[in-house]
């Protein structure tokens, strides 16, 4: 029973993963680029959530549609302000500018807003519902369902507009793109909008029960890198799978093992996964 | 140089040797002069610091491979010659060697895998590794776990590596460190591994095509940057006589390693020193001034480092030496 429980656990908790996972995986796709401010993002969007129920008192599940747009827009801003100006740059500088992005944001948050551990205030949902024995969260079960919701908008916009098949034209091959009109520009700051999108829905829903402070990111950027590693860089049905997989081996091993050493299997699945299959499970390299 | 040939020759005043001569003079002299203790920790953290980003750099900047796990290696140092010392009674010094070659154990086992991967893939690969090395020794109680281990008091003398009432053995000590590491980097430079880790930065397969064994001039670059980390964390140790996970191998420790290399200059010789000269002194000098701030004031200089790193990688990838160089080109 207290096993099923766990996989119950581990599937909430996945699904979220998957959703963060998906937007890192659009972005490297799209441009071979690892956004290693991604778990900044994550938390910028979670006190972003935090204070408007603070302060003016809207729940976070009110203010997520805002907040996946604000996120939007800062994606945009930032592939013009930096990424636009080291797509040619050696590696190394591609992976800094991200880099430093993240730990300008973390140490601003810290300076800004103190290393205090916050909670929203009585949201909207919370406490848990019974069924057949399992006891789960609401506002994880809101959580993991707003993740599939987003997930699936995702995942339709990609495949069937126009705009995300121009998106996945790009990442196929950005000359034979540009040739037949697609300003390949555009479609990346279009990516960088999109993935930051989804970090914004996934950190509000997180808000609801998650504490949040300047280094809350961080863990949930790494398990994105393993999540996209996992599932192939640049493919999102991988990351879907890869989220569930890892938030399972999360809560398994938490519960199996000892909850000290749930992260240290999520990191082995990387190692391993890079060395054995480093195309992942759905990539195409 | 100077393709323009409008230059005259050298200057017959052997200015850079006797700049030299200054500088070594004011560097021995700097304890004897500025005798309070702040000004010589700074000191001694600006070498250390330099030595650590001097090290990455050489597996980083002439080698190509971005490691965001340093931390790992400096942790092996610290703990390998506490840890022997609190049950062995080892000399710190012979637990020093024991660290470099636990760390190159270390750069075995990492490096065998992982140098298969690349760029990015390479980069998270450290970071995942530095953070199972922080999870098993914060969980392992022999190595003090998550509280730490307090290095034993000893008489102060240089056999046990101890100084409690003066910190300037320490500093001609972590002077040495810097020396050590960057005379190897110089000496790197014209050798032909150096040629071989630059070819390998430039275009692995290129490099391979042409004969050079990758894996094996990798794992060299790893190695020598690993000991020399190693090194510096046993040095650490019996600086401030007191580690725990949280201060030998938290992933911030991995980033600012490298973030004193990147801003500085990748894959230059002077580019590390550069880089701690700037860093260091601002973030001690926020942890001083802006310490009736509580824990916010810690975050300010990594403000700064992260604004400047994303400047640096947008315009300047080169960092404060590519920059040096512009100016200095400019001006002629």
């Amino acid at each position: 029973m207290i096993l099923l429980q766990g996989v119950v656990n581990g599937v909430l908790l996945g699904l979220v993963y998957a959703l963060i996972a998906a937007g890192l995986s659009l972005i490297f796709g799209l441009m071979e680029i690892v956004n290693f401010a991604h778990g900044q993002h994550l938390m910028l969007a979670m006190y972003g959530a935090y204070w408007l129920a603070v302060l003016y008192g809207v729940d976070p599940l009110l203010s997520l549609p805002l907040w996946a747009f604000a996120l939007f827009l800062l994606g945009v801003a930032t592939y013009w302000l930096v990424i636009a100006r080291v797509l040619r740059a050696p590696m190394l500088a591609q992976i800094f500018s991200t880099f430093g992005l993240g730990v300008f944001l973390q140490s601003l948050a810290q300076f800004v807003w103190s290393p205090d551990f916050r909670l929203v205030p009585s949201p909207l949902v919370k406490g848990r519902v019974e069924a057949f024995g399992l006891f789960v969260g609401i506002p994880e079960l809101v959580a993991s369902i707003g993740a599939v919701v987003a997930f699936s908008v995702l995942y339709l916009f990609v495949t069937r507009t126009e705009s995300g098949m121009a998106l996945q034209a790009t990442s196929e091959d950005r000359e034979a793109a540009a040739l037949v009109g697609i300003n390949s520009h555009r479609m990346f700051a279009l990516g960088w909008g999109m993935g930051l999108a989804c970090v914004g829905v996934a950190g509000v829903l997180l808000s609801n029960f998650y504490y949040i402070f300047p280094e809350v990111g961080f863990p949930f950027a790494l398990i994105a890198y393993v999540a996209v590693a996992l599932g192939g860089f640049g493919s999102i049905p991988g990351a879907f799978v890869a989220g569930i997989i890892i938030g399972l081996t999360e809560v398994l091993s938490g519960l199996l093992i000892g909850p000290a050493y749930k992260y240290l299997f999520v990191f082995l699945i990387y190692l391993v996964v890079v060395i054995v299959r480093p195309q992942g499970l759905f990539g195409r390299y | 140089m100077d393709k323009g040939g409008s230059r005259p020759p050298a200057d017959p005043v052997p200015w850079k040797g006797l700049l030299a001569f200054v500088g070594v003079v004011l560097l021995l002299g700097y304890p004897f002069v500025l005798t309070a203790p702040f000004p010589q920790h700074l000191m001694i953290r600006i070498f250390l610091f330099a030595a650590l980003a001097q090290a990455w750099n050489i597996l980083g900047g002439y080698c190509g491979q971005i490691s965001l796990g340093h931390a790992v290696f400096f942790g092996i140092g610290a703990y390998a010659s506490t840890m022997l010392l609190i049950y062995w009674h080892l000399s710190p010094w012979l637990g020093m060697l024991a660290g470099v070659v636990l760390s190159l154990v270390a750069t075995l086992v990492i490096g065998y895998p992982t140098f298969r991967l690349r760029g990015h893939y390479f980069a998270i690969a450290t970071i995942a590794v530095g953070e199972i090395a922080r999870v098993l020794v914060t969980n392992w109680p022999l190595a003090g776990g998550a509280v730490g281990l307090y290095v034993p008091l000893l008489r102060e003398s240089l056999r046990t590596f101890e100084f409690h009432t003066t910190k300037v053995p320490y500093y001609y000590i972590s002077l040495l460190l810097f020396v050590a590491v960057t005379a190897t980097t110089s000496f790197l430079e014209h050798s032909r591994a150096g040629y071989y880790f630059r070819a390998i930065k430039a275009d692995p397969d290129a490099a391979r095509s042409l004969g050079i064994p990758i894996h094996r001039y990798k794992l060299l670059a790893l190695a020598l940057s690993a000991a020399f980390t190693a090194v510096a964390g046993s040095f650490y140790a019996q600086y401030v006589l007191y580690i725990d996970p949280e201060s030998v191998l938290p992933l911030m420790l991995s980033v600012i390693i490298c973030l004193v290399a990147v801003l500085g200059g990748v894959g230059s010789l002077w580019g590390p020193l550069l880089g701690a000269v700037v860093l260091i002194p601002l973030s001690e000098g926020t942890r001083v001034y802006l310490a009736g701030m509580g824990g916010a004031g810690r975050a300010f200089d990594l403000i700064v480092y992260g604004a400047m790193i994303v400047l640096m990688s947008v315009f300047e990838p080169t960092g404060l030496v590519g920059l040096w160089q512009r100016a200095r080109r400019a001006w002629r």
